[in-house]
């Protein structure tokens, strides 16, 4: 009865952000057979951890427990992609603040290039774009699904955009 | 404002997350500034672009499937999970809490908790109903602590005008009132708060005789439940037993004083 009852009120926590859990996955794992299973295996690691959720979001915390089952994962398979992408984020300054930007020529149906891009990004801004873009979540929430400062959320989308926005644009006359 | 500031600040511009202060600088440097203002416009053309696209990627049906037979499976103690490793500590913790519940259950059954069986079902109905509103930042639709705001706005929404009390004074202050849904029926949710705990209590009319407070627990919250003078009252929260008791007596004191038992 009591487990029941547990299960009754995780499923009512939990599956009214399955769409945001496999979306999370499928774009940090780029992967739908990979995105599926590991959303099933957060569920499950949220589930026994359920005992224990006393906020008031359930959604970020049940994506930030998805976030993390994906970074195992992309740690344990593919150990370069999280290496190799790793850096200093208080370095970061944009240079090349001064040039002139572009007019970014972007149509709708430029779906698929803007797939690629996105695709393109290493894991950690790709994470932040996907939230803050496809999911519509406050810094606040993103900062604590993904364990960073805010400021860190707001360099790494800035970093992200610029990245974007360079892959989108013609490749003419680039000074930076 | 100068152009570097404003590129710092541009994200958090476009994402809404600057003050209004700092909002009105960036507006104005990029009313004056030809090249940031194209910058801006860059942004917005990208976040058009990723709104307007299909790369949102929902959940197929399948995994709706999966998860909840995965959740199925472990209420079977005896069947592995399929594809997790065993998990020892878990499983000690697991024995653990069913023992508690035993415990719990039969020290309940001493202290006389027990409701007719045909309300368990809406003591598990309100008590999900209270997680709900804990979980969808959704506490209130009507947030203030004065009940002369809190029960006119009521009137219209509801086919009967529940009884509202402020219960600052004794130390659990109304936070607002909501409209929900149980039993079949548009129901009246009051909201409390005692320090950081929440209470809601949910009150409908009922043509059943009157009932004396009895209290359940269900799955860490407390539940007390009475009947009086033709409202149903159900108050739900994690406080302590006693503390809840106590504001149930305080609610059936102040809501019908004069209703004979």
């Amino acid at each position: 009865m009591q487990e029941r009852m547990k299960q009754a009120q995780f499923e009512e926590a939990v599956v009214p952000h399955l769409d945001a859990a496999y979306n999370l996955a499928r774009w940090l794992l780029r992967n739908d057979q990979d995105a599926e299973d590991i959303v099933q295996e957060a569920a499950m690691r949220a589930l026994k951890s359920f005992g224990g959720f006393r906020g008031s979001d359930g959604r970020a915390w049940f994506l930030a427990i998805v976030r993390n089952t994906c970074y195992t994962r992309l740690q344990h398979d593919r150990a370069h992609e999280v290496a190799t992408t790793s850096f200093d984020d208080d370095l970061y300054s944009p240079d090349c603040a001064a040039a002139n930007p572009e007019t970014l020529l972007l149509q709708s149906a430029d779906t698929q290039l803007l797939r690629q891009a996105v695709e393109a990004l290493p894991v950690m801004f790709r994470e932040v774009v996907v939230l803050r873009e496809l999911e519509g979540l406050s810094y606040k929430d993103i900062a604590a699904i993904a364990g960073i400062p805010l400021g860190t959320v707001m360099s790494r989308l800035a970093r992200a955009r610029q990245r974007l926005m360079e892959q989108l644009s013609p490749p003419i006359n680039k000074e930076c | 404002m100068n152009c570097q500031d404003t590129r710092m600040l541009l994200d958090g511009y476009v994402d809404g997350e600057v003050d209004l202060v700092r909002s009105l600088e960036i507006e104005r440097h990029l009313q004056s500034c030809a090249v940031c203002a194209q910058r801006y416009a860059n942004y917005q053309t990208l976040r058009n672009a990723i709104r307007a696209s299909d790369l949102y990627v929902p959940a197929p049906p399948s995994l709706h499937k999966r998860i909840h037979a995965a959740v199925l499976q472990t209420s079977k103690p005896e069947t592995k999970p399929r594809g997790l490793p065993q998990w020892s500590p878990g499983r000690w913790l697991a024995s653990a809490a069913t023992a508690a519940a035993v415990v719990l259950l039969v020290w309940g059954t001493a202290r006389g908790w027990s409701l007719p069986s045909a309300d368990d079902r809406l003591t598990q109905d309100v008590t999900a109903d209270h997680v709900r509103s804990l979980m969808a930042t959704h506490l209130a639709d009507v947030a203030s602590s004065d009940q002369h705001t809190v029960k006119p706005w009521f009137d219209g929404k509801l086919d009967f005008s529940p009884p509202v009390e402020d219960l600052a004074q004794e130390g659990y202050p109304l936070i607002g009132g909501r409209l929900d849904y149980l039993a079949n029926h548009p129901v009246a949710a009051l909201v409390y708060q005692r320090r950081k705990h929440v209470i809601n209590l949910f009150i409908w009319p009922s043509t059943d005789s009157e009932r004396a407070m009895s209290t359940v627990t269900r799955q860490g919250y407390y539940v007390v439940h009475w009947i009086r003078a033709g409202m149903t009252y159900w108050a739900v929260s994690d406080l302590s037993v006693a503390e809840l008791e106590m504001f149930s007596h305080l609610i059936q004191q102040r809501a019908a004083p004069t209703s004979a038992p």
